[in-house]
């Protein structure tokens, strides 16, 4: 395959088709074609909206409590020893992730769309946390899918979304994980098209879902770089994320990718390790096509789409957001992969060390964080995306070290 | 160029009845079982075959469907297998046309024109490939079409008039109308409202109309027959071949004439529709 041109802007996709290179794309059935194309429109009147920017603003401030804190690590850097690292505080938004952004972006245009009834996908129940949150704030129908799986070993959430007033229904259909759940949610889609709004938790899906769920995303890496200038009077020169579908990390990364000093990472989930079970999409799976998009996909020599393994919920999906896979092949973003152990391992040591449980999905950008810290000077200054907190895993981090709660 | 599919709804339109579209799962429950069903479709009164490719992710289709893709999959059923249960099939039948039914990645990763020349090899007639909406058409509709090879699209209840001509422009053999707003197998449709649906298609197009998704019995599929060129039948199939299995799973001695049985009864029922409306 020959290398895609370089463009003139990382930042100018995707195309009119919804393409970014070869990724992305409709590849969805007819059913729900004129209501993508009807989202499509929406959002595109919405965006140029002033009224509706003022409005996401408002709730941006008061409800999610924005803007996030730009936080200098002082006891990582000491402990890395290299690189000076700050953390951007998105595990302190409303409900604990930085999911709430996508959701109050997508919650404001169901409302222009005149649609009451919200879907939704979760894995590890962070987006149907938040999503249950922004309806019962506005009082929609709440509907979230959630594979039977994640339902017995993310309890707590499940029990959260119910407080919130969602239903939540068990997929007990193919591997009972966040695949299922977004085939079962597309099947609601399909069948409930004109009342129901599909929110999508990440950057996949069919265009407009990429483009606009980063949109909504952006708002971490414009904060990040305006703090940035007024804290160290410069641009950062390194940014790292997790990436499962990759919505906190385009959502950092997009504002800077047209700064060529600015080196970007992003980590995936490798689980037991690249050549065993594992979730990392880039670095261990091939462009294919599913739930609407091109990108790199786990699957098997047939096109069967294999089940991602992670230590965390939130990232053992087998795709990945397609914009990720056009940054990779045209290599304006490495893409890493940290294993479970590593990811628990870095779990531990921010808790002990920067007095911050992170969420497991963001331990493993800090067990990258801790490879590559040390091998820059001083003044160099790395981002990482903190996008979630820990509360919710520790029932799980305290089984696999052995303590019964 | 004239397909099977062409020259098989010509003959029933001749005929003056309604053709019976049948669908079943390549490699369900067990390669050899679905190879015995899919000879004996036939005979028992199916007018054109459907054969489902096994995926792992179908997301526009019910339960049944869904379980047998995964039965399939777990007995070792690949894309390239149904390609040789086509070929196997044709040594017997040269007339029935056969249309492939699926999702898109297997194809793209089996190689889009490796896949169109081993599939025009094999003896198939038609391609219906549920997440390819018109404007993906570069990826295999047109490639298809160039192959000569029938691109099926499917309408919806939410294909209004203005978007129908974008979905009729590159479709060929026919037109797969879906009854409802939902996936395979659900609730069954309002019949009555049907026919309006596959008049407002026709006032677009001079292709044959099959109606399915919720078609259940030969009383559904006479209904359906009275206002449409043909009527599909899938989810059903796959339900009655589920109950005769063992409770391992396995197909039984009743397998394949549990299916063709249901057909034979479903195919009388198309075919005295529209004797018993006159």
């Amino acid at each position: 395959m020959n290398a895609p041109l370089k463009p003139n802007s990382f930042r100018s996709g995707p195309d009119e088709n919804g393409r970014f290179g070869i990724y992305g794309g409709r590849f969805v059935a007819e059913t729900l074609m004129p209501n993508i194309l009807e989202l499509e429109a929406a959002y595109r009147e919405a965006r140029k909206d002033p009224a509706y920017l003022a409005e996401m603003e408002g709730h941006r401030t008061h409800f999610i409590g924005r803007p996030s804190p730009l936080y200098f690590a002082e006891r990582l850097t000491n402990h890395f020893g290299g690189a000076k690292i700050y953390l951007k505080r998105e595990e302190l938004n409303h409900t604990g992730s930085h999911k709430v952004n996508n959701v109050l972006g997508q919650i404001l245009l169901a409302r222009r769309m005149g649609k009451k009834r919200i879907i939704a996908e979760t894995g590890a129940g962070q987006h149907g946390v938040a999503t249950a949150t922004l309806c019962a704030r506005f009082g929609l129908e709440c509907i979230v899918y959630m594979g039977a799986v994640d339902v017995a070993r993310q309890a707590p959430n499940v029990f959260r979304m119910k407080m919130l007033g969602a239903t939540v229904v068990p997929v007990q259909s193919g591997a009972k994980t966040l695949k299922d759940a977004m085939n079962e949610a597309l099947r609601d889609w399909v069948t409930n098209v004109e009342t129901t709004f599909y929110c999508i938790g990440t950057v996949a899906g069919p265009h407009p879902y990429p483009a606009m769920v980063r949109d909504f995303q952006s708002v971490i890496g414009e904060e990040t770089r305006e703090q940035m200038l007024e804290r160290e009077g410069r641009l950062p020169d390194s940014l790292i994320a997790c990436v499962g579908g990759g919505s906190n990390a385009i959502g950092l990364f997009h504002p800077f990718l047209d700064e060529p000093s600015v080196e970007i990472y992003g980590v995936e989930a490798a689980g037991h390790g690249l050549d065993k079970l594992h979730a990392a999409s880039i670095s261990g799976g091939k462009p294919g096509v599913l739930h609407g998009n091109r990108t790199y996909l786990l699957m098997d020599a047939d096109g069967q789409i294999q089940e991602g393994h992670s230590i965390s919920a939130g990232l053992d999906y087998p795709g990945i957001g397609p914009e990720h896979s056009w940054l990779n092949d045209i290599g304006r973003v490495t893409y890493l992969s940290a294993t479970d152990d590593e990811a628990l391992e870095a779990f531990q040591l921010m808790s002990k060390v920067e007095g911050i449980i992170p969420a497991l999905e963001c331990a493993h950008a800090l067990a990258k964080v801790g490879e590559l810290a040390p091998t820059k000077p001083k003044d160099h200054i790395m981002v990482m995306n903190l996008s979630g907190r820990g509360d919710k895993d520790v029932p799980q981090v305290a089984e696999l070290l052995g303590t019964k709660l | 160029m004239t397909t099977r599919l062409d020259a098989r709804f010509a003959d029933l339109a001749a005929r003056g009845r309604a053709g019976l579209v049948t669908y079943v799962m390549a490699g369900d429950p067990d390669r050899e079982t679905a190879r015995a069903i899919l000879k004996g479709l036939p005979a028992a009164g199916a007018d054109v075959i459907e054969f489902g490719m096994p995926f792992t992710d179908p997301m526009a289709d019910g339960p049944s469907i869904q379980a047998a893709g995964l039965r399939a999959l777990a007995g070792g059923q690949t894309l390239r297998k149904t390609l040789e249960d086509i070929a196997w099939f044709r040594q017997n039948d040269a007339a029935t046309p056969i249309v492939l039914m699926g999702y898109y990645n297997p194809i793209y990763i089996y190689g889009v024109d490796a896949f169109l020349a081993d599939a025009k090899a094999a003896g198939v007639d038609g391609l219906i490939v549920v997440d390819l909406p018109p404007e993906e058409d570069s990826e295999l509709c047109l490639p298809a079409l160039k192959a000569g090879l029938n691109f099926i699209r499917l309408a919806t209840p939410t294909t209004d008039d203005k978007r129908l001509p974008t979905v009729l422009g590159n479709t060929s053999g026919f037109v797969y109308y879906v009854s409802i707003t939902g996936i395979t197998g659900a609730a069954t449709p309002d019949f009555g409202k049907t026919a309006e649906a596959v008049a407002r298609i026709k006032r677009h197009t001079d292709l044959p109309v099959a109606v399915g998704f919720g078609v259940k019995n030969a009383e559904h599929a006479g209904a359906v027959a009275r206002g449409a060129d043909a009527v599909v039948v899938g989810s059903a199939l796959i339900e009655v071949l589920k109950g005769s299995l063992d409770s391992e799973g396995r197909a039984t001695s009743g397998s394949v004439a549990a299916v063709t049985g249901l057909v034979g009864s479903i195919a009388a029922g198309v075919r005295e529709a529209r004797k018993a409306a006159e």
